[in-house]
């Protein structure tokens, strides 16, 4: 591809019939040998013309928008959103011993972090204690390893948990770590229904997504229903599920895919609820999202307002919520990992500053930033440092947080709004009709349009379509050398024994009697958390605990989804 | 394996060496459509299988993309527990052109299985549905899987299906429809004249480990039927034959384009029908004399 | 006919991201090549087992979560251990450029990182088939 023979100045761009840059003249050259025909639409193929108009807006704007912190939500969740406070700044973080992640926890919260998001590693996502042959090589290295209480009582030590919320990003082993995170503020004097934060257990995307599970879906979400249950009880504080659009985007959806599957998710775990018999303002309140953010700017301002429109509308019309508590979709929001680039690193800085950008402007009430070393490796300091000051810059440098959906009323936003809602809605129909979200996951409806989106968007970045700057544009042959953090393989070895000594001090015949009591538990249609925490008291394992569940409902094998 | 799979030199050698060294394992073939859980039933029954302590081979056809020639085949995801098992030989296939729901080397592949030492080979087809007719032929036992939600295919039950069955499944019954199902094909089958064997319908939850002895007695029981000698001598004479054509057919057509000249003959005489000089019948008669002039194609 | 390349893509360890394996995967059947797609959660023994059935051309790995150095070198050293030791060990995913170079002094193959085409890789594994396919036949004679 002769691309360095093309001249790609304002002047050729702006050729109005051709839309194509003007390639160098070449004597015999095929005509499609130069330049790829560029995408004038959106990263979910919505076409976007060159200018909007108010013909654009369909009627009935005024009710489709309403106000801010009211039915149905579009403009934001609060009147006054950002004036009255800033969303939370809530950076992952997490990566080798409970030790190093608490230090790093601590760091964060010095520099002026807000809320603490903890990163587990691989075998704890996987319910593994650290010394399980599948752990071999991994223990630390994505996250924090955490494989019994006493692990959860070094990550926090010194961390007041009435005063702080802690958002844990795991699912299959979710409802122990949840069960930890309640027994260790026990052990501060702090009774659970002072605990504020969130605990991700939304196992629907694991399946349709993420790919992190233990057992199969049906009982899967079986726990996540029993841990909704609980904490509607017990946590009134704790958002005891964020139903995530942002894995489902990483794995290769398009927005419109990324709004509607993860807004079906909601609508599943809401069914089985109610199958329960819970009321439905019980528990609403407390169901959290959780978007990705990725490049196309107005895209991603309108998604954020598309699911608020029709998650309020849903939990009113169909799930005939009363109270209006019930009807806000609550959402943190990170910026895409999918969308850095390991090619000039220094570039994501760019990319999160206009990713979190458009997340703020969406309206969102809480943000991770990524680092730009992102693509390497964890997170060294000093990146981590500049990708929170980036939402701090935002928020105190620019005004944009002065106003509330400063682009409401925007044609274009207006309308990409209102067809994005479509869009959804759409498949939405079509998951109903498949008999609901577990039986299209079942039937791999969901992965399949993941895996033929993320091949059409390669396939697009492959001839040139989609451009990624440094990648296939722009490209250069420096090799920018930035400082990667390096996980010392000692901390597999200092894990592996800490696990072990604590099984071998604990009280056993405690462990013993609360290990059987689960597994009966499991065997009956009980609600397991109170087992669980039995269990972690008496220094039950991460692995041990995972395994009564493989025992009880089996494991589970994907079908492969091309 | 890759040898004979793609009928290098050496592989018939290699085939007649191996024919009758072993008693031939008996061949199981699954198919049905797509979504009906082969996949799964096929790593229920292995599991069971070796359970039993016997060893077992598994063929799982794939199709090839016409326009690529490429394949995904990607059914070892769900026999992952079986990769490490010594006792367990998992290969998968590519139709590679085939049109019948089978690879055209999947028989060959059952022997070398038969060497290697497996009691019970099963064979997993493509699943299309209607065109899957080539397992009956490679198989000694055909089981066809369907589901409640292939109901519409009770319709295309009326041919092909339904007459390679030798044992029916109802996979997935526990979903609605799955009694108005078995009574379909109950229905259909009572439509044939009587036969000495009855297809059995059995339901399964593959998903659910449900239903899987019942299956593997059906696949038992059929097989002491074949082993009966009354019955046994005509259907094992009516299965040879056909596989005697299909190893006649392939090895005529095998490499037949590559040869020297007859690609560029087969160009030229694609021309001459694209412009009318002759007919294509013409042509072909033209084209096939000119492969018996260029005398044995038998390979090596 | 020419003969197919046979790849086995699959994912050691516990990482699930499989985004950019199927992907590849994908590209590689479009490319002509028949891919035996192992899946998520492969142990080594898996994917030897897997390739000596398979009789695969190459093993193609995708690690995304920093556990390269120890899943690389321990599926080549029981690549060796079952006599595949000449087959091709290659894939991709977050492997720093140091630790490709030490696994390639390793006897691994080229890996490829994030940003790569899939051209880049399947012509890789086309070419090194063809190197490997002309050598076995001349030494056939």
């Amino acid at each position: 591809m002769a691309n360095a023979a093309r001249t790609d100045t304002a002047a050729t761009r702006a050729e109005p019939e051709s839309g194509r840059a003007e390639a160098a003249p070449k004597p015999h050259a095929p005509e499609t040998a130069e330049a790829p025909v560029p995408l004038f639409e959106t990263l979910s193929g919505i076409p976007v013309r060159p200018l909007y108009t108010p013909e654009d807006v369909k009627p009935g704007l005024e009710e489709r928008l309403g106000k801010p912190g009211q039915f149905p939500f579009t403009r934001g969740l609060h009147p006054e959103m950002y004036r009255t406070r800033i969303w939370t700044m809530r950076q992952f973080a997490g990566f080798g011993t409970a030790e190093h992640t608490n230090q790093r926890f601590h760091y964060l919260l010095a520099q002026g972090m807000t809320g603490l998001s903890t990163a587990f590693d691989m075998p704890t996502l996987m319910g593994y204690d650290a010394d399980h042959a599948m752990a071999l090589g991994e223990v630390g290295r994505e996250g924090v390893a955490i494989s019994s209480l006493e692990d959860m009582e070094i990550l926090f030590r010194g961390i007041p948990l009435d005063q702080v919320t802690t958002s844990m990003t795991i699912n299959a082993p979710a409802i122990v770590l949840l069960a930890m995170y309640v027994a260790i503020a026990e052990k501060q004097g702090i009774p659970p229904k002072k605990l504020g934060g969130t605990v991700q257990a939304d196992m629907l995307k694991e399946f349709i997504a993420q790919k992190e599970w233990i057992c199969p879906p049906r009982p899967s979400v079986k726990i996540c229903v029993d841990m909704i249950e609980w904490c509607a009880e017990h946590m009134p504080r704790w958002n005891s599920i964020s139903i995530s659009g942002y894995h489902i985007r990483e794995a290769g959806a398009t927005a419109v895919q990324e709004l509607a599957f993860t807004i079906a998710d909601g609508i599943g775990y809401v069914e089985e609820c109610l199958k329960r018999g819970m009321d439905v303002d019980a528990f609403a309140q407390r169901l959290s999202f959780f978007w990705d953010v990725h490049n196309d700017f107005f895209e991603e301002i309108a998604k954020f307002r598309a699911g608020r429109r029709i998650w309020a509308k849903l939990m009113r019309d169909r799930f005939q919520a009363k109270n209006p508590r019930s009807w806000m979709l609550r959402t943190h929001a990170q910026t895409a990992g999918v969308s850095l680039t390991a090619q000039q690193p220094l570039n994501n800085v760019a990319r999160v500053a206009i990713q979190a950008l458009a997340a703020v402007l969406g309206g969102t009430q809480s943000l991770h930033t990524n680092s730009m070393d992102e693509t390497l490796a964890l997170p060294t300091e000093e990146a981590a440092t500049v990708a929170l000051r980036t939402q701090q810059i935002i928020a105190h440098e620019t005004g944009v947080a002065n106003v509330v959906d400063p682009f409401g009323g925007s044609y274009f936003l207006e309308a990409l709004t209102d067809r994005m809602e479509e869009e959804a809605m759409e498949y939405l129909r079509r998951i109903d009709g498949m008999g609901g979200i577990i039986q299209a996951v079942e039937q791999g409806f969901p992965q399949k349009e993941i895996a033929d989106s993320a091949y059409r968007f390669q396939m697009q970045v492959e001839e040139g379509r989609r451009i990624i700057v440094g990648v296939n544009r722009f490209g250069g042959e420096e090799e920018v050398s930035i400082p990667v953090l390096k996980i010392d393989p000692e901390i597999e070895r200092r894990q592996i024994e800490r696990v072990r000594a604590v099984r071998a001090r604990r009280d056993a015949a405690r462990w013993e009697r609360a290990m059987g009591d689960l597994r009966d538990a499991c065997m009956s249609d009980k609600n397991l958390v109170p087992f669980v925490l039995d269990a972690v008291r008496a220094y039950a394992t991460l692995g041990e605990i995972s395994d009564v569940f493989r025992e009880a409902y089996g494991v589970y094998r994907e079908p492969a989804v091309f | 394996m890759s040898l004979v799979e793609n009928g290098a030199p050496g592989a018939d050698a290699l085939l007649d060496e191996i024919y009758g060294a072993r008693p031939p394992a008996p061949r199981v073939g699954i198919t049905g459509p797509p979504g009906a859980g082969k996949s799964t039933l096929v790593a229920e029954m292995a599991l069971l299988l070796r359970r039993q302590g016997r060893r077992l081979g598994v063929i799982a056809v794939d199709p090839t993309s016409p326009y690529t020639g490429g394949a995904i085949l990607g059914d070892r995801v769900r026999m992952s527990e079986l990769s490490t098992d010594p006792g367990v030989f998992i290969r998968s296939m590519a139709t590679r052109g085939s049109l019948g729901g089978l690879a055209a080397r999947t028989e060959e592949l059952c022997e070398l299985l038969s060497a290697w030492g497996s009691d019970l080979t099963l064979i997993e087809t493509v699943g299309v549905g209607q065109s899957e007719l080539d397992v009956a032929q490679a198989a000694d036992t055909t089981v066809v899987v369907l589901t409640p939600e292939s109901g519409d295919a009770i319709q295309s039950l009326k041919a092909g299906l339904m007459e390679i069955a030798d044992i029916f499944v109802v996979n997935k019954a526990d979903h609605a429809g799955a009694d108005q199902l078995a009574a379909g094909i109950r229905s259909a089958l009572g439509l044939r004249p009587p036969a000495p064997w009855r297809p059995p319908i059995v339901k399964t939850i593959a998903t659910g480990r449900q239903g899987i002895e019942e299956l593997n007695e059906a696949i038992e029981k059929h097989r002491a039927h074949l082993g009966d000698p009354g019955v046994s001598e005509g259907l094992r004479r009516e299965k040879i034959r056909a596989r005697l054509k299909n190893a006649v057919r392939e090895r005529l057509l095998e490499g037949a384009w590559e040869r020297k000249g007859l690609g560029a003959l087969l160009d030229r005489a694609a021309d001459q029908v694209l412009h009318g000089t002759i007919s294509p019948y013409r042509a072909a008669r033209d084209l096939i004399e000119r492969m018996t002039d260029h005398g044995e194609r038998s390979p090596n | 006919m020419a003969r197919k390349i046979r790849v086995l893509v699959g994912k050691a360890g516990l990482d699930g991201h499989d985004r950019g394996a199927k992907v590849v995967a994908s590209a590689m059947r479009d490319a002509g090549f028949e891919v035996i797609y192992t899946g998520l959660h492969q142990t080594p023994e898996m994917i030897v087992q897997a390739a000596i059935q398979e009789d695969v051309d190459a093993v193609a790995l995708s690690i995304l979560s920093g556990a390269h150095m120890t899943l690389f070198p321990r599926v080549l050293a029981l690549m060796r251990e079952k006599g595949i030791g000449d087959v091709l060990l290659t894939g991709g995913g977050i492997i720093p450029k140091e630790d490709m170079t030490a696994l390639k002094q390793a006897g691994v193959g080229e890996l490829f990182g994030p940003g790569t085409p899939t051209t880049a890789i399947i012509d890789y594994i086309r070419s090194v088939s063809r190197e490997k396919r002309s050598a076995q036949a001349g030494s056939a004679r």
